[in-house]
């Protein structure tokens, strides 16, 4: 039954009380056998009544060996957490370093997004609507902004340069007079809607103003669908 | 001392093995009997994550395909390529493209990087191979579900690392590889610009993710494949991703052994 630690321990007792040795070998036994048996329950509650009388109620118990938990009847003889003592200083020291643990975690999280981009900026002045012939699709903002302008008899628009279907960048085949994407396949006629290929509706158009010295005004951020009806909106084209 | 008590002179090796030098690596000393061999094996940091014991029939060739011991071997030798490589290699736009070119046409015995390349493409055919022999062979069953799932864990890991050694070269195949790669990014919900939920998510008129604050741009740096793009794939794919693989593949390894060791054929 017994572990080579828990005889060691005991060889003190052994040299100082051997009866003392006994009983409480003898609880241990009944531990495991306590509602079995009622002979032996009686024996326990002898033992108990036995020491109970050495500590005095309502005292903190001084025998370190009494605060053992035992099993049965209700006497885990622990000490109550008190109100004191339960925000401890280690308690505190925890919450202090998960607090500070999350708070790497959330500083991680947006050293992941940059303050300044050195990108093309969203919004740009493109010209005077002049600048643009009637009919011509202007390819030459396509490497920076990743617009097209396209200006037509009655109105000027600026399509995205992405494609519908995956992402890409189509380029403009003036003699097909077509978007044509390299990636997969895709068509897109000079209105931007789609005629061939996987993509499944047509180049998206941005918002597109005049600003007050006359230029082209052209704001990335927001974006124009033709399957919304969004292309009568007056925002997503220039009249001329 | 250097004879045993039949008075016979030892060998080199055997003196060796009762040396200091050895012991103090090897603290059980040369393994000489069954005893011996489980003692060097459970002692030593990188043998005990293998099971001590395995029945004969169960590694047959035919039974495991040596698919997993195969994976961890390409893994090992990617490791030590791709090393080499960083040597000669710079992630910026400016010399990328034209490092590769160099590591192909100039740097000596310039088929260390397709040593790289082809080991990439056969660790995930092995990684599939092994989970499809795992999956046959009921191997996922108890006690080795928790391992599956740490195994389903590598083999995203394994793509994770094809897929952002991908834009490394800067080439056109690779650019449009990740823009349309993660562009799929774009679609997760709630955290992607265009994903669902992702416009519930405002405060008022401000849309708290748009194209400049979603997932998409958390892994590009920015808003298209780009300089940013190109640093952060090089450095998920040499330190974030393998740190994160080896500390899955050690447990998916130690789990071998505590689950049983190797499922036996039936």
């Amino acid at each position: 039954m017994m572990f080579p630690m828990d005889k060691h321990k005991n060889i003190p007792n052994d040299v100082n009380n051997t009866e003392e040795n006994e009983q409480s070998s003898r609880q241990t036994d009944e531990i495991s056998s306590d509602s079995a048996n009622p002979q032996m329950d009686s024996v326990d509650e002898q033992n108990l009544d036995s020491k109970k009388p050495e500590v005095p109620k309502g005292e903190p118990e001084k025998n370190p060996s009494q605060k053992r938990a035992s099993i049965g009847k209700g006497s885990i003889l622990v000490e109550p957490i008190k109100r004191r003592s339960f925000f401890s200083w280690l308690t505190l020291a925890w919450l202090a370093f998960t607090a500070a643990t999350g708070t790497f975690f959330g500083i991680m999280l947006r050293f992941m997004f940059p303050n300044v981009l050195f990108e093309p900026k969203q919004t740009f002045k493109a010209g005077y609507p002049d600048d643009y012939s009637v009919g011509d699709v202007t390819t030459s903002l396509k490497e920076k902004y990743g617009v097209w302008i396209v200006r037509t008899t009655e109105e000027i628009y600026a399509l995205s340069t992405v494609c519908t279907h995956l992402g890409c960048t189509p380029n403009w085949l003036k003699n097909e007079n077509k978007f044509k994407c390299p990636c997969h396949g895709s068509g897109f006629r000079k209105t931007g809607i789609n005629f061939e290929g996987p993509a499944p509706r047509p180049l998206e158009r941005f918002k597109i103003a005049l600003a007050n010295d006359g230029q082209i005004f052209i704001d990335k951020t927001k974006k124009y669908a033709y399957e919304k009806g969004q292309w009568s909106d007056p925002e997503s084209f220039l009249r001329v | 001392m250097a004879k045993d008590q039949k008075g016979k002179k030892r060998g080199f090796i055997s003196r060796f093995g009762d040396s200091q030098v050895w012991k103090s690596i090897i603290r059980t000393g040369i393994p000489r009997n069954r005893r011996g061999r489980m003692f060097s094996v459970l002692n030593s940091v990188f043998l005990h994550l293998h099971p001590v014991r395995m029945p004969r029939h169960a590694v047959r060739l035919k039974y495991t395909w040596c698919a997993g011991g195969l994976s961890f071997y390409i893994f090992c030798v990617l490791t030590i390529t791709g090393i080499l490589l960083m040597f000669y290699y710079r992630p910026t736009v400016e010399y990328a493209y034209t490092d590769i070119m160099d590591l192909s046409e100039q740097v000596p015995l310039g088929i260390m990087r397709e040593i790289h390349r082809w080991a990439a493409h056969l660790m995930v055919i092995t990684v599939w191979i092994h989970m499809f022999r795992v999956f046959m062979t009921g191997s996922y069953k108890p006690p080795r579900e928790f391992n599956w799932m740490v195994g389903v864990i590598l083999l995203v890991l394994t793509l994770l690392l094809s897929f952002t050694g991908y834009l490394l070269p800067w080439d056109q195949l690779a650019i449009w590889a990740i823009t349309v790669g993660t562009n799929m990014a774009r679609a997760t919900p709630f955290l992607g610009h265009e994903g669902p939920g992702a416009a519930l998510l405002s405060i008022g008129d401000i849309n708290l993710v748009h194209s400049g604050s979603d997932v998409r741009f958390a892994l590009l740096g920015g808003r298209f494949v780009g300089e940013a793009a190109l640093l952060r794939f090089y450095v998920l794919h040499c330190i974030g991703f393998p740190f994160i693989i080896i500390i899955f593949m050690a447990i998916h390894f130690w789990r071998i052994r505590k689950d049983g060791g190797i499922t036996t054929p039936l």
